[in-house]
């Protein structure tokens, strides 16, 4: 379940879970989550829950709606945002990621599921008879999209015609060599940086010797030979 | 029409890093032209189930009746090729089979699959999809996503409430709207698009696409064209990287060269009995 924690100025005024496919938000009376305040409007903003997502929308109000400071017209809330009308806020609590976070079974909350246009609920694949709540949100998997990477690293190259030439490696992949003679590719990836040998009659050779076909992880200071021509990698920006 | 020697085909299946089974399927026949992707749902081990069952029937249905077959005809209404209703009986028959089975094993209940499959014929790729697997192509620079995947959130992209930029912040990504094995019968999306030697043409599960950017799909094909094996590697390592949610499954093909489908006489004439 998750819930918005009602405050002013950072003072704690009450909380109100989300247990309604659709709540609204005003200065009217009539409002889920009523706000008696002149910088409210009578209908200021909805939350509604489609499938694991709580979904914020401004229904065009006079002073705005803030997620996080940024004014917003529709925003899908993530764990730990705050919405900011005049000067209350609403903190956004999602359980479902506090008891994955702290290492709670998360594993089956992102499991493939269908979605039935004509119910308007989520019915998981197994149970499809005595389920009746939407499956729990999933902790956002955007934050783990492009996990923290090893700081960045350059290459130098210290033989042939290209002598002194240095090349920064910002992209997760970046190729070196001569296509149809010997190519070798330089991966980023969260706990280092790798070659791996991609075509070519000869493998590439890291401190004299050859590594194979095989990912071979890279350390500061490593002299790359390739193609006839030696570098070295730097484990640090260019 | 053989194709062996003409698509260079890679497949790779991993089970990712949070997952205790890998409930995706993949297979490939490159005689055939044929490549087919589905991700299982479903309680326990049925899952695996119903992806097996989903691609072990499309691949013996297609083999069987593309063995001997005259290609380069065309179906008289939607103008594709013929081998487009080869690909829709098979489908029909894949779901047929994984509703009976998850209605008559009550540990089988309420399984499901999420399916691409890819008929390369006559310098064409049909493409059927059902739920959120999907293809990608690379021509030269451009990277296409060719299928839009049957779900929540591509009807709420559709529909103009988020923009695909917000989609990435949702959580509904696990939600989807079609799949084979849920219903008597499944709607199966199916394109044909022209195929021209070069381009790299991506299947894949959303245990890929949920964690790997487009650009770096992109980057990594475009990268590592010269070796599509290493690049199959690449992309499921990259997933992996990034948390390994799910299964991952990747199928890689490249067309070397064209693959008309023959102007001989008997084709020729047998291509003119079927516009009549």
């Amino acid at each position: 379940m998750s819930k918005l924690i009602f405050s002013l100025d950072g003072a704690f005024l009450g909380e109100f879970p989300l247990d309604k496919a659709r709540l609204t938000i005003g200065r009217r009376p009539s409002n889920d989550i009523p706000i008696d305040n002149l910088a409210i409007s009578g209908e200021h903003a909805t939350v509604a829950i489609i499938g694991n997502d709580v979904f914020l929308e401004d229904l065009g109000s006079t002073n705005g709606t803030l997620v996080n400071g940024k004014p917003i017209k529709q925003h899908i809330l993530q764990h730990g945002d705050v919405i900011g009308l005049g000067r209350y806020q609403l903190k956004y609590v999602n359980e479902a990621v506090i008891s994955a976070m702290s290492g709670g079974a998360a594993a089956d909350f992102e499991k493939t599921m269908i979605i039935r246009p004509s119910a308007a609920q989520v019915v998981p694949a197994t149970e499809q008879a005595d389920t009746q709540t939407p499956a729990p949100a999933a902790p956002p998997a955007a934050a783990e999209v492009g996990k923290e990477l090893p700081p960045l690293a350059h290459i130098q190259v210290l033989s042939g015609p290209g002598t002194g030439k240095d090349m920064a490696l910002t992209k997760s992949l970046v190729t070196l060599g001569k296509p149809g003679v010997q190519v070798a590719v330089i991966t980023r990836r969260p706990h280092g940086y790798f070659i791996t040998h991609v075509e070519g009659q000869n493998h590439p050779v890291v401190n004299g010797e050859s590594v194979g076909a095989q990912a071979h992880p890279l350390n500061d200071h490593d002299v790359i030979e390739l193609a006839g021509v030696k570098m070295e990698f730097y484990l640090a920006p260019a | 029409m053989n194709l062996s020697g003409i698509l260079e085909i890679v497949r790779l299946t991993d089970v990712g890093q949070r997952r205790e089974h890998n409930e995706d399927a993949v297979a490939a026949d490159a005689e055939s032209g044929l490549v087919v992707l589905a991700d299982g749902m479903g309680g326990y081990k049925a899952g695996e189930v119903a992806s097996e069952m989903a691609v072990l029937t499309i691949m013996a249905e297609i083999k069987e009746a593309i063995f001997n077959w005259v290609p380069g005809r065309l179906t008289p209404d939607t103008g594709m090729q013929l081998e487009s209703l080869l690909v829709r009986d098979a489908v029909a028959k894949a779901n047929e089979a994984i509703y009976q089975v998850s209605q008559s094993q009550p540990q089988c209940a309420g399984m499901g699959t999420t399916l691409v499959v890819g008929l390369f014929t006559n310098d064409r790729v049909l493409v059927g999809h059902v739920g959120d697997s999907r293809m990608y192509r690379l021509r030269g620079e451009a990277f296409t996503q060719v299928t839009e995947d049957h779900s929540l959130l591509q009807e709420q992209i559709r529909a103009g409430m988020i923009t695909a930029e917000q989609a990435k912040l949702s959580s509904n990504k696990n939600l989807v709207t079609r799949a084979l094995g849920v219903d008597p019968s499944v709607e199966l999306e199916l394109h044909e698009y022209d195929v021209l030697p070069g381009d790299i043409y991506l299947f894949c599960s959303d245990g890929l696409s949920d964690l790997v950017e487009d650009e770096e799909m992109h980057l990594t094909l475009a990268t590592l064209s010269s070796n599509l094996e290493l690049a199959a590697h690449q992309l499921v390592q990259m997933a992996n990287d990034n948390g390994g949610k799910d299964n991952i499954s990747v199928i890689l093909v490249r067309p070397l060269k064209p693959f008309p489908a023959s102007q001989g006489w008997l084709q020729k004439f047998l291509r003119w009995l079927n516009l009549r």
